[in-house]
Parts: C-alpha cells; structure tokens; sequence
C-alpha cells in the first residue's frame, strides 16, 4: 500500500517476545543420539491493530511454524505470545478455544483446509454458533451476508466444496476466518496456490475486507512481489530467525541485510533483458539441524568474514528507526541498483485504456 | 531452414467422467535451433498436455491424440513406433519435469540413473560412463560431484536433485531440452542458480529449450519468443520483447497486468473478472469471450484463428488490434 496507515497504537494486537519452536528428533535409527531441529528461534515483533506485517522466507526458514506458534496450533517451545496485551502462551485450553475467536486462521491450500464432507453453509455457521455470535435464523443470515461480502452469493450455501473452483475457495475460507469478527488473522500462503488472474482478485478482497473490519495481519509468503504489495511491514526470515524487519517501503528501497538483497535480485521481472547482473548466492544453506554458533547465512554470504561464522549477530535497530537488522557487515553494503521500473509504451498505453474504458462502461 | 520442432495443430483429449474434452485444441508453434520458447498460461490451459503430447507421454487411453502433427527435424513423431520414439527420448530430446523428487528413482543412486540413460543410449563402456556423470554433475554444478553421484536422491536438496534432473536431460547432448515448469518447486534463489545454468548451458551447447511455466518473470528473462495458452488454445505468440512491451490479445494485456510488481507500487490489482470456462462448457467463439470486456456477437458466435499482426507475432483475436478501437 502506498498510503500509510495511522500508526500502531500503543497497545499492539499482537506481541510476539523471546518466540522459539524446537522439533527433537529421537527414537527409530536415532536411538540415542539426540537431535534438534530448530525451526523458530528467539522471534519477536508486534503488529499494530489494522496492519498488515509480512513474513518472507524460503522453505524450511519457519515461516509456518512462527504463524502456527502464534495461534498455539503448534505449542512453542519457550516465548511469549500476547494478545491485546495478554498472554496467550500459557491459557489452558478452554480459554484459548475462546480466545480463537480473535485469531483466526487462512491456509495455503483451499483444497485440504475445508471440510468435504461439509456444506459451505455447515462451514461457516460452526464458528458462529460455537462463538455464540448468532443463532437460529439470524445465523443462516449471517452465512448469507459473509458469502456476498467474500464476492460469493447465497446459493452457494447449500453446494460442497468440490464444487468450487481453487479462488473461490479461498474464499469460503476467507469468510469462515471474519466471520468470527477476528482482531487479527495469521494468513499462511494464502495465494500462493492460485493463479496470477485469481491471486490478484484473492489480494484485493483481503485489502478491502481490511479496510471494512480493520483487522491485523500477519501475512505469510515466500513471494516478494505479493508481499510489497499488500504489507506495511515486513520481517525477513531465514533458518529460524529474523534478519532483517522494517516497513516494506524501505525494505524494498534499501534492503540491508545481505540475505534480503540476494532474495530480491533473484526474484525474477516480468521485464525482458532487465536481469540483474549479480551471482545468485552460491553455496549451501546448513541444515537446520547443526546450525553452528555463527550467523547462518554466512556459507552464501559474500560478506562473511571469521567473525560471522564465529558469533552470531543479534538484530538490533538500526540507527534508531523502525528498522532492525541481524548482520555484523550491513554497513559495508554496495547500494543495490535497481532496475528502473519500465515506462509503458504508447501502444501499450493506448491498449490498457481501450480495455479500462470497455471495462467502465460495462459497469 | 526446417526448424528443429514444428508443431502443427496438435488436438489431445481426455475421455472422463464428465465427458469427452479437448484438452488442446489445435496447438501450433514452432521451436528453432538454439532459441528458448516459453510456453505460458495458467492452470488448467494445456501447456502441460501440450509438452507431454509432444514427446509421447500422453496415457493413451483416457487420452488419445485427435490430430495433428509434431515434426522433429521434419519427422513426425506421432507416427513413429515407440522403440523410435524411445531412442529420441533422453537422447536428442531431453526432459526435465517440475518434481524432482518423483521424477528421480528414489532406490537407485543419482549416479546410477545418469549411467542408465547413457547406456541406453550408446555409450557401453560403464567406466566412460561414470565419468561421464561426473562430469555432467560437475557441469549442472553440483559441489563435490565424484563423491555426489553415489549419492540417492534423498541425500540431496530439492535444487541439487534438479540439478540431476537437467544433468540427466543433458546426459546425451540433447537438441531439444523440454522443461516443464522446472524451478516451480524450488526457492527463488535457487531458481535463479537453475536458470542461469539452463540458459549457460543452451549458449554453451546450442540446445534449444521449450519452458513450461506460469511465471511470466521466468519468461521475461529465459525466453526469445513466448507462446500464451488460454483453455487449450494459442492466443498469442510472439517474440518475448514484443510481447512484454504491449501484448495484443485482451487476455496476455490482462494476465500482465495482474501479476504484482515488485519494482512499482500501485494501490490496486487489476484482476481478470470471472473464470475459465470449464471444459465441459466451452463456448462456440471466443473461449476469453465471457471475461473480455471488448467481446462482441462476432466473438461470442466464432472463434478468432491466429492470424498475423506483426513481424513473428500472432494473435487469435477478432478486436486486434484493440488500440484502433474508440470505445
């Protein structure tokens, strides 16, 4: 988004401290040699009411496991998780059933995260009437009103999801997570499954549904472009750990950690003869499993010296701004040139309009 | 000059529960020697079908191949016998698909399956072949590849095994190398390490490349011409600059126009309103008729052949070009 919105309130809907998720691996072929995977270490960041911060990432940096974390589908390990300033790491479990009504949940795959068994109309009266949030007539209206809202129509009430195409599935899903009226909704690849056409219609919908309900979110994607589009700020993940947050403007104008700039030279343009002269990161990342005591990017990184591989870095804000970076060598960066963002051509130009003006008509 | 493949109104289609459908629908394109043609479209379009077709991998039945023909060097491989068939596979043709980890044998080393293909291809002296996969694996760079091609699949990262992948689809210097969608599975990074080296190898080589892929990035920076499929037809192609600079079919204008950017900033998508006709419902004009705002009873009641509209380019519109129209 280009316009900024009003900024976090002091209280923020979401407080993430200290977050770190562990997996052991034992037993089987391992019997006694004790390993761990560490999937989420030592995340924190906030996320203002009615904003939208993004998490990047490449597979397997914990992308996933920090959204899951969030909502306690997954137990963390150690970490504090605080909604509208309470602390949700350690509610037994009929609190947080409650409390879920707050935070709600949209999933990559529209395909596995509806019921097939289920109506859409069985699907989104569940959480209104466990909520308590309408009963009887009042919520067979409500299903009526949240498919129209999610760009649906009643009569899809009665139909199964196999019924439906990928996007409007990721409807239905959309409309099952505001139905509850959530203050904040952890999406996980919400549109990485769908095509450019229907991503984009998905994308508007979540801005719009935003801008009406004013929810948080916290917006899950390995896709730069999706997310410099939709998010006010973005947290860049790799092996576990943030390396580098700051409002997506600047993220995108001046990435600073090195790992942030190699994701997006390498992310590729629709723009013909535009790409980037640069080495793409060469080397291996190291497994997750025997992360050594340096920063883990350091095999890829062309900064890297001993004392990255010796000592990790700890983010740390960068001269006093919103901007907070993980990396002993940010300052040495060359500035990053971008490619310009090409000019249309006329006959371009002339084509767009012609289809703009149908378009208006038409309507 | 006979370009190395010419496709020429290829049908493929798929008997169903449903119904019998076309999956594609007269298909045409051609593929030169040395040049990389995308081939672009969004789920559902037949791009796939389209690439299995022309190597003969289309499971016949529920399919079966309606007409058409797909000349390789001026030969038809529909009309050849599988044994022929087979010999031009992973030899002179090579593939690579998007999952490496299904399309590698998961019992055998990566090695072996390298030793395999070029066996089966002529090359009989088992110690030459090794060394051969070493150096192909050398070549896809992947580091330590002596000690790397006794390694099995699942010892490797996900764009390690499809650095085996293209080795193994460069194994028998290939004329023709047939991706289809080989870096959508991977991490944007590594797709970028794949790329660069299909693109080293085809300038070192010679070999010409078809791309299958959804990615109208990966096309704008590996491809010389593009082809656009829309519900099992060609609606545009053209040279890939041409292309990117101003597409003339309503739906390429529409499709780019959706993809967000990351070098501009806007407020909005442009969306494409509404969804592909399913395939039992195909319309009798213009399959892009229900979603194009320029469609008239012209569109609506037949369908635009490809026909010429500028230097290599080609458009299956009735409106082209749109910019002429005063609305």
């Amino acid at each position: 988004m280009t316009t900024p919105k009003t900024p976090a309130l002091p209280t923020p809907v979401l407080e993430v401290s200290g977050l770190t998720k562990h997996f052991p691996l034992g037993g089987g072929f391992l019997q006694g040699s004790k390993h761990v995977v560490q999937a989420v270490s030592d995340v924190s960041f906030s996320v203002g009411k009615g904003e939208t911060l993004a998490i990047v990432g490449e597979s397997g940096c914990g992308k996933s496991t920090t959204g899951r974390a969030l909502l306690r589908l997954l137990e963390p390990t150690s970490g504090s998780v605080k909604l509208d300033g309470e602390d949700i790491s350690k509610l037994p479990p009929h609190r947080l059933q409650a409390l879920r009504r707050n935070m709600q949940m949209v999933f990559q795959d529209p395909f596995g995260s509806l019921n097939p068994r289920m109506t859409v109309r069985e699907t989104l009266l569940e959480p209104l009437l466990l909520h308590n949030i309408a009963t009887g007539k009042r919520a067979h209206e409500t299903v009526n009103k949240l498919l129209v809202r999610v760009g649906l129509a009643p009569h899809h009430a009665d139909r199964y999801p196999h019924e439906f195409s990928g996007g409007q599935r990721q409807r239905i899903c959309i409309a099952r997570a505001i139905s509850t009226r959530p203050r904040l909704i952890v999406c996980d690849e919400p549109v990485s499954a769908l095509d450019v056409s229907v991503q984009a219609q998905i994308v508007n919908l979540m801005q719009d549904l935003q801008r009406d309900f004013g929810m948080a979110y916290v917006f899950i994607s390995h896709d730069l472009s999706v997310v410099r589009h939709i998010a006010d700020r973005v947290a860049v993940m790799y092996l576990g750990r943030i390396v580098e947050e700051a409002p997506a403007e600047s993220l995108f104008a001046d990435p600073r950690h090195p790992y942030t700039r190699a994701l997006i030279q390498a992310a590729p343009r629709p723009v013909p003869g535009l790409r980037v002269a640069s080495e793409p990161p060469s080397g291996e990342a190291p497994s997750a499993l025997n992360l050594g005591p340096g920063c883990a990017f350091a095999s890829r990184c062309p900064l890297a010296t001993d004392l990255c591989r010796s000592t990790r870095p700890e983010i740390d804000a960068v001269d006093g701004g919103p901007t907070r970076i993980a990396c002993h060598h940010a300052d040495q960066r060359a500035p990053m040139v971008f490619p310009p963002a090409p000019t249309p051509t006329p006959a371009l130009a002339a084509r767009l309009a012609v289809m703009a003006n149908a378009r208006n008509s038409m309507t | 000059m006979t370009p190395l493949l010419d496709v020429r109104d290829l049908k493929i289609e798929f008997k169903t529960d449903t119904g019998t459908f076309m999956a594609v629908d007269g298909v045409s394109f051609t593929v030169n020697r040395g040049a990389t043609l995308g081939i672009v479209g969004e789920s559902g379009c037949g791009k796939s079908v389209t690439s299995l077709g022309i190597m003969g991998l289309i499971p016949t039945p529920p399919g079966r191949y309606v007409g058409g023909e797909v000349l390789f060097e001026g030969r038809d491989l529909l009309s050849m016998s599988n044994s022929e068939r087979r010999a031009l596979r992973g030899g002179r043709m090579g593939m690579v698909f998007q999952e490496p980890m299904t399309s590698l044998n998961p019992v055998y080393t990566v090695g072996a399956q390298i030793i395999e293909c070029l066996r089966a291809h002529g090359m009989t002296n088992r110690r030459e072949a090794r060394e051969r996969a070493i150096e192909l694996l050398d070549l896809v760079r992947l580091p330590s590849p002596s000690k790397r091609v006794d390694d099995f699949p699942h010892q490797l990262s996900g764009g390690q095994r499809q650095r085996v992948m293209i080795a193994l689809a460069l194994a028998n210097n290939p004329d023709l190398l047939i991706a289809d969608e080989p870096t959508t599975a991977l991490d944007v990074t590594i797709q970028a390490q794949i790329l660069d080296l299909m693109r080293d190898l085809s300038d070192r080589t010679g070999a010409a490349i078809m791309l299958i892929t959804h990615d109208l990035g990966v096309v704008a920076e590996t491809c010389d011409d593009v082809v656009v499929m829309y519900a099992g037809k060609v609606v545009e192609r053209a040279p890939a600059r041409d292309l990117f600079n101003g597409p003339m079919h309503p739906y390429t204008l529409g499709l780019m126009a959706a993809v967000p950017r990351l070098d501009t900033n806007s407020d909005r998508l442009e969306t494409i309103p509404g969804s592909v006709p399913p395939p039992w419902a195909m319309p009798a004009g213009c399959r892009f008729a229900s979603r194009c705002p320029l469609a008239t009873e012209e569109c609506r009641a037949s369908q635009p052949p490809l026909r010429e509209i500028g230097k290599d380019w080609l458009v299956a519109c009735w409106r082209a070009p749109i910019e002429e129209i005063s609305v």
